[in-house]
């Protein structure tokens, strides 16, 4: 019984990663689409990542002469990272065997790994844009990244767990009232999604123009087939992120541990819930315009504060 | 000589018998073989290649051998020594317990590395001054398995200064250099100032009981009033932080470590704050025997400010060592925030968390020791390859140096608390300490637990930030001077060195539950309780159960390698490997020099600006019109002005009232001594 379990978890552990690799590109697509309809253009079409993603794995790819073997590598270990947080998030069930192997501390450390490779690539060639970039995304980073913390530690004081499969099922199982705390701390996700995946108001990910540029001009020197798989990890890591904040703060849904006819149900939620997401950062994208870089430390300043409030909030009145 | 054993005396603790030899027996022929290699090489000064591949490397083994007996006597019960040397009444005292034990296997294990790197280092030295530096350097190793293994005040203070003075003498190396001599200076002056405030502590502990009262064993019966705990207390954290620089003692750090040799370097920032780290553990939990919940709030609080200042004053330094030394202070600052939770769990009778935060806060200590000695023996590797410490001059060494910026690179990663590295088994489990603390008796305490993990998240991303300046400015990018085309890689046991130390980083970030084991009985000694046995196995770390939380850096490590394989192979076996080379895109910019590259000033302008109130920013900028156009720039401590200007004038002032008496005349001082009688003989 003990094995089968485990068997099927981990086929199913394999299914989700698949899933949601696959997916990933498809949730950028709906992105920029809802952004293009929302700005009364016709828009590309759904499958716009994928074209991109075939042509740029047929090129060629050429590098600087000077690239260190950092800089080939780095795209992988992108690739590798993301793919692994796709792995521990629970999106549609919570039976994922792998999870054990890393919390919600060891995620953030898994995109803190992931950055600071893309950081230190950026800065191997030695170009102007390349350390620009680099120190942006490690500008935006060093406030995100303690928000983003702080978010967790919230949703892991409320469910006395740092586990996410026991996260999601401590917050489905509950309730259904208003946490203050998590309301802060939503809030506060939300700004660091916004931060930590290079959209508007902190970056822009269609920017045509070098110097507002912090996550483009990091891979400006990237082509081909390096660019291909920076290009999915990225999607990746909006699924990711995405996907983390559905399993915090709109859980309900998501399978049970051995309830193996509920994922029908569970994967239709799933979509549901990533098309609304979806539309909701088109949304906001076009609402908001793009701030200084140097407004993005208030920007992100905020979200610190929203969360460390949330998570006061929590420990005084239990909220 | 008459051997060791006879040398010992009184009675002896039940202890563990491997063919008659004693743990204590033989971490003391370590320190004495240590002494004996030091004197050696001092004789052996017309033969420079011979300290180099003998001396060195002999003490490095002795170094290996010393973490082996740590690593045994860790499990051991504690055993002790009683030396006929020392005062009349007062004869030296040993002891080697688990505590002791565990610092034993972090000064072996991180200067095991450090030596190697040495043989390499100092082999191209004048023969004179590397014979003296051979004694020094392992007079300093003594200085230090002594402290750690002192069981009496004497012997604790004797030890002390022999440590600190034996380090003086290395950062004074090149004592030719003014700026130098004063760095020198200043360390000597704040660790005597530390030393007093060490020897008033024992004084009170002492309590004007006679000498035999000097002993730790005497102290720790003292049981003294909740003052006088407190006071010992402080003076202690003054003490031992005046070593360890925490704010506001820290200024000898930033001048000291760039002055000194890189593996004097390493050894100092890696191994000797450490030893201040253990005196404070030993007077907290060990020689009083009582604590308060304020000294922990003191010690979070203290430990909070030192590590945001450390992290923001490192992110804006330009010379590589400096850049080092203040991420040490944000280091000790951490440690001591370990320090602070520890002692605030343990007042409130929740052992088991006191146990998980003291378990990060020494695993934390282990890992700096290896990760920071790494970082400054690589330093050295670059000074000697290009001899230059200013980042603004180096730049695409990863090229050049692929062995040293490969093994530099796990240091980096490490020290930034990535996964699956050690830096980030350390900061995982003190955050998990965070994270079950809530439910303290203090609602005010309760209250400053997120926010001192907000605070500590931030200086961790900080880090993050400082890694990648420091390793993208130094190792990536073009060089930004022609000479950089001539730099070397490290030599062999430069090298080996530092491969030893990133081993290090990564066998303590892959094997954390093996390390927990062996830290039991530490906290078991210091607060009666332990992690126990982890229920994950020996893959999964989970400090309380599996439920809540656990952690495997081995499956973390596979998986990313995994897919990382699996993709390269997927993406040649669907599509093609082909690569060209070409010039760097660059927008289509056509003209790239390496000017063009931010340089650690550029790098850390978004820190200076965000945290401008932190710093003294002194800036002069060219005029647009300038045909030579120059800048300058440099952001200093306000603490200096503020606290260590108005000392100094201050001293200056008393002094020079105090110059109103001296004459230099010796009739003078003769009337001097002539009324001091006499009003003496009045009031008797």
């Amino acid at each position: 019984m003990e094995n089968t379990n485990l068997a099927l978890g981990m086929l199913f552990q394999l299914f989700q990663s698949l899933l949601v690799v696959l997916l990933a590109p498809l949730l950028m697509g709906w992105v920029s689409q809802c952004r293009a309809w929302l700005q009364n253009r016709s828009g590309p079409g759904l499958l716009q990542p994928y074209r991109m993603l075939r042509k740029l794995f047929l090129k060629d790819a050429v590098i600087a002469f000077n690239a260190s073997p950092l800089f080939r590598v780095t795209p992988y270990i992108l690739f590798g990272c993301m793919w692994l947080a796709a792995a521990i998030i629970p999106i549609i069930a919570v039976d994922l065997p792998f999870s054990p192997a890393a919390d919600v501390i060891a995620l953030v450390g898994v995109f803190a790994l992931a950055r600071v490779f893309i950081a230190l690539a950026a800065m191997d060639i030695g170009t102007a844009f390349g350390s620009l970039g680099a120190r942006r995304e490690m500008l935006v980073s060093f406030l995100a990244e303690p928000a983003l913390l702080m978010v967790l530690f919230t949703a892991s004081l409320i469910s006395h767990s740092t586990q996410l499969p026991s996260i999601v099922g401590a917050l489905a199982h509950r309730e259904f009232v208003l946490y203050p705390s998590l309301a802060f701390a939503a809030l506060a996700f939300v700004i660091v999604l916004l931060a930590e995946n290079a959209r508007i108001p902190v970056d822009n990910p269609n920017t045509h123009l070098e110097l507002t540029m912090i996550h483009e001009a990091m891979i400006l020197e990237y082509s081909a087939r390096h660019l291909a798989l920076i290009e999915w990890a990225v999607s990746l890591k909006l699924f990711a992120y995405i996907s983390l904040g559905i399993a915090l703060f709109i859980p309900h849904g998501i399978a049970d541990v051995g309830k193996w006819d509920a994922l029908p149900l569970s994967i239709a939620a799933l979509l549901a819930k990533l098309v609304m997401a979806g539309a909701g950062l088109a949304l906001l994208e076009t609402l908001l315009a793009k701030v200084r870089i140097f407004r993005a430390p208030e920007f992100l300043g905020t979200a610190f504060l929203l969360a460390v409030l949330g998570l006061l909030i929590h420990i005084l009145l239990g909220a | 000589m008459r051997s060791w054993d006879n040398l010992q005396g009184g009675e002896k603790a039940t202890r563990m018998d491997i063919a008659g030899v004693l743990p204590l027996d033989m971490a003391g022929t370590i320190i004495v073989l240590w002494l004996a290699l030091g004197v050696l090489g001092l004789t052996l000064r017309g033969k420079p290649h011979l300290i180099a591949n003998a001396i060195f490397p002999a003490g490095a083994v002795a170094s290996l051998a010393l973490a082996a007996i740590g690593l045994w006597a860790l499990g051991a019960a504690a055993d002790v020594a009683i030396l006929p040397l020392g005062l009349p009444d007062l004869p030296l005292h040993l002891r080697l317990d688990p505590l002791s034990a565990f610092f034993l296997v972090l000064l072996g294990g991180a200067s095991f590395g450090v030596s190697l790197f040495g043989a390499g280092y100092f082999r191209s030295m004048p023969g004179k001054t590397l014979g003296l530096l051979c004694l020094e350097y392992h007079l300093f190793l003594a200085g230090m398995a002594l402290v750690l293994l002192a069981d009496d005040a004497y012997m604790f203070m004797v030890a002390w200064e022999t440590m600190a003075l034996s380090s003086y003498f290395l950062v004074t190396t090149d004592h030719r250099i003014p700026d130098i001599r004063k760095a020198g200076y200043l360390y000597l002056l704040v660790a005597h100032v530390g030393a007093i405030a060490i020897l008033l502590g024992f004084g009170v502990m002492q309590g004007g009981q006679g000498i035999g009262a000097y002993t730790f064993d005497a102290m720790r019966d003292a049981h003294l009033s909740a003052f006088w705990s407190s006071v010992v207390f402080l003076l202690a954290l003054f003490g031992f932080g005046a070593k360890a620089g925490l704010l506001p003692l820290h200024v000898w750090l930033p001048e000291a470590h760039p002055a000194a040799p890189s593996p004097v370097s390493a050894l100092m920032s890696g191994i000797m704050l450490k030893t201040a780290i253990y005196g404070i553990l030993r007077f907290t939990f060990d020689l009083l025997d009582m604590q308060q919940w304020w000294w922990g709030v003191l010690a979070l609080a203290l430990g909070l400010l030192t590590a945001v200042f450390g992290v923001i004053f490192a992110a804006v330094q330009g010379d590589m060592k400096r850049l080092l030394a203040y991420s040490s202070i944000e280091n000790i600052g951490l440690l001591l925030v370990g320090i602070g939770l520890t002692i605030i769990f343990h007042v409130y009778g929740k052992d088991a968390l006191a146990a998980l935060s003291l378990t990060a806060m020494l695993y934390h200590s282990l890992n700096h020791a290896f990760f920071k000695s790494l970082l400054f023996t690589g330093t050295g590797a670059i000074l000697h390859a290009t001899g230059e410490r200013n980042m603004g001059r180096l730049g695409g060494l990863i090229r050049k140096m692929p062995w040293a910026a490969s093994l530099m690179l796990i240091g980096v990663l490490a020290i930034a608390g990535l996964p699956p590295f050690n830096g980030f088994v350390s900061e995982w489990l003190l955050l998990q300490a965070f994270l079950l603390s809530p439910g303290l008796p203090n609602s005010y305490i309760n209250m400053l637990i997120p926010v001192v993990a907000a605070v500590i998240a931030l200086s961790a991303a900080l880090a993050a930030y400082v890694m990648v300046k420091f390793y993208g400015i130094v190792f990536l990018g073009q060089p930004r001077e022609p000479a950089l085309e001539q730099a070397h890689d490290a030599g062999i046991w430069e090298r080996a060195g530092m491969g030893w130390l990133a081993l290090g980083c990564v066998v303590l970030g892959l094997a954390p539950v093996f390390v927990i084991r062996q830290l039991d009985p530490v906290t078991q000694m210091l607060i009666g309780h332990g992690l126990g046995n982890s229920a994950g196995g020996w893959l999964f770390l989970t400090p309380v159960d599996t439920e809540r939380a656990s952690y495997s850096p081995v499956y973390f490590l596979l998986a990313v390698l995994g897919v990382m394989l699996a993709t390269a192979l997927a993406v040649r076996r669907f599509y093609h490997g082909r690569l060209r080379r070409g010039p760097a895109w660059d927008c289509g910019f056509p003209e790239q020099t390496a000017r063009m590259q931010d340089t650690a000033e550029g790098f850390g302008q978004p820190i200076r600006r965000i945290f401008e109130p932190f710093f003294r920013i002194e800036r002069e900028a060219p005029s647009a019109f300038d045909t030579h156009p120059h800048y300058h720039g440099r952001s200093d401590d306000r603490i200096w002005l503020f606290l260590y200007l108005p000392i100094k004038r201050i001293t200056e002032t008393l002094s020079s009232w105090v110059s109103v008496l001296q004459h230099g005349r010796i009739h003078l001082y003769l009337s001097y001594t002539f009324a001091t009688l006499i009003v003496l003989l009045a009031f008797m």
